[in-house]
């Protein structure tokens, strides 16, 4: 049953990483639209 | 083919004897390379024996860091009153500016290790047990190989922020093989446990890929700007 | 493209729950491993794909050098970052399952963990130049850095793989024939992950995009701001696609 905790933790990882990095994409995107409807408006 | 023989020659010649009057990168190679050899006698304190087995990788640490100090000067130097940018617009063949820094810093790097290697024998008490002579071919080869991806990454990180620090990042994980080879090849010639036939023809691969790959790309990197 | 999106992320997230519940459920137990070998349906797929989207960084980066467009530029950036992320997943899960399995958490004379290892060192190295180069031609040092790495694979490989010939270590024993049901939920999980792997990677390009399209208005607007010109009608305020 011990082995079972290192499945979890290989799987729970994983995700884990990926969700870190989907969510610097995402805040770059929001970051980014924000800039451009500055930059909209300046003009 | 003969202007490239040309500025090669008169390249090489110029940082040769640019070097022979100041000594700046021999000299701060040399202290850093003896400063390394003093921490890890320190720091290990090994046996005859157990040396034999770690002083490969010791040696190679010294002298990879060593190099990296040289090569960051290759390139600084031309930077100074524009001169790379004369070289830039010049006709002359960029290869041959490539061959010259390379040879140059391989120069550098050989008389380093030339007088760096007794220190360590002495500190280390070594008794080479296998064929001493193979120990040449690896340190030439080895150091051609990361004396020419140096000086390529070196013209490369010229326009990076902090490059200094920017070039060991690019150039120690693509000589990682390199280093295997030459640390495995010393270690397995100074305990003479196995054969280092394999080690040299792994640098030699390593030597011929990565030179045909800076002189095919160098132009573009030259260029580059 | 745009009008299939979002159907892609459902599907992509229904095929990732089918495929992990093969892994978890339907695939049989391993015989000598127990339940912990079922790592290998996130680690070995995850393994693949990151060594496709390095394949990838080399042809985009090949493609720059020769034909300078930018589109395999941002190519071979994604592929890379995406790559890399992928590898760490890899290096990630490898100790996981190898502590129970073989008893260390790491084997330095095991040739895949190594070469797996030093290509990811290689790609982030790609990415930091990338990162830190402030010429306009990081384009063309990058795609000489990607060709560099990619000949550099093969000698990773050969070099790791006689050094541990020389030194005997405990390595898995991977042969033998597999299951079909473990190959079949392998193959599910493979695909699972690709099809996410591709959504990560567009959403990627297109952030590349707008990050571009925002460092050129800016540039724009430097020059209209400096009063070099008058009104223009510059497509400044069109929403990135």
């Amino acid at each position: 049953m011990n082995a079972f905790k290192f499945l979890v933790a290989a799987y729970v990882a994983t995700w884990l990483i990926h969700g870190v990095y989907i969510g610097t994409l995402v805040a770059r995107f929001r970051r980014l639209r924000a800039r451009m409807r500055e930059l909209g408006k300046g003009q | 083919m003969n202007s490239l023989w040309a500025v090669t020659w008169a390249t090489l010649v110029k940082d040769v004897r640019l070097e022979w009057r100041s000594k700046d990168a021999l000299n701060s190679m040399l202290f850093f390379s003896l400063l390394v050899v003093v921490i890890f006698v320190f720091s290990f304190d090994p046996l005859a024996e157990e040396s034999r087995h770690i002083v490969g990788g010791l040696v190679w640490i010294a002298f990879l860091f060593a190099a990296v100090v040289a090569l960051n000067q290759t390139w600084a130097r031309e930077l100074r009153n524009q001169v790379l940018d004369a070289y830039r617009v010049s006709p002359a063949p960029a290869t041959g500016l490539f061959i010259a820094k390379a040879v140059g810093n391989f120069i550098f790097v050989c008389v380093l290790e030339a007088l760096m290697t007794p220190l360590f024998v002495i500190f280390y008490n070594l008794h080479v047990l296998g064929p001493a002579w193979q120990l040449v071919p690896i340190a030439l080869l080895g150091t051609w190989a990361l004396v020419v991806n140096g000086t390529f990454f070196a013209a490369m990180s010229l326009r990076t922020r902090n490059r200094e620090i920017m070039l060991p990042l690019l150039l120690f994980p693509v000589s990682i093989p390199a280093v295997i080879g030459m640390v495995a090849g010393t270690t397995a010639i100074l305990t003479g446990e196995d054969s280092a036939h394999f080690y040299l023809v792994l640098l030699l691969t390593y030597d011929v890929v990565f030179t045909t790959a800076c002189l095919a790309l160098f132009r573009t990197i030259l260029h580059a700007e | 493209m745009k009008k299939i999106f979002p159907i892609l992320p459902a599907l992509s997230a229904i095929l990732l729950i089918y495929a992990s519940y093969q892994a978890l459920k339907v695939a049989p137990t391993d015989a000598l491993q127990g339940d912990v070998y079922r790592i290998i349906y996130y680690h070995v797929p995850s393994a693949w794909t990151a060594f496709l989207l390095f394949l990838i960084n080399f042809v985009a980066s090949i493609t720059y050098l020769v034909w300078r467009n930018d589109k395999s530029d941002v190519l071979a950036l994604v592929s890379a970052e995406v790559g890399v992320v992928f590898c760490t997943i890899v290096l990630v899960t490898g100790p996981i399952w190898a502590r129970p399995v073989w008893g260390i958490w790491w084997a330095p004379g095991d040739i895949r963990l190594t070469s797996t290892l030093v290509l990811w060192l290689i790609y982030v190295s790609y990415l930091v130049l990338r990162k830190f180069s402030t010429s306009a031609q990081t384009q063309v040092m990058a795609a000489a850095l990607a060709v560099f790495g990619a000949l550099d694979v093969p000698l990773v490989y050969f070099s790791i793989w006689f050094f541990r010939t020389q030194h005997p270590q405990p390595v898995i024993g991977g042969g033998g024939s597999m299951d079909p049901r473990m190959l079949h939920t392998l193959l599910v999980s493979w695909l699972a992950f690709l099809l996410f792997a591709f959504l990560v990677c567009w959403s990627r390009y297109r952030l590349e995009l707008l990050k571009r399209g925002v460092e050129r208005a800016e540039a724009m607007e430097s020059l209209v701001g400096a009063g070099a010109a008058a009104t223009t009608s510059l497509p400044l305020g069109r929403s990135p696609r």
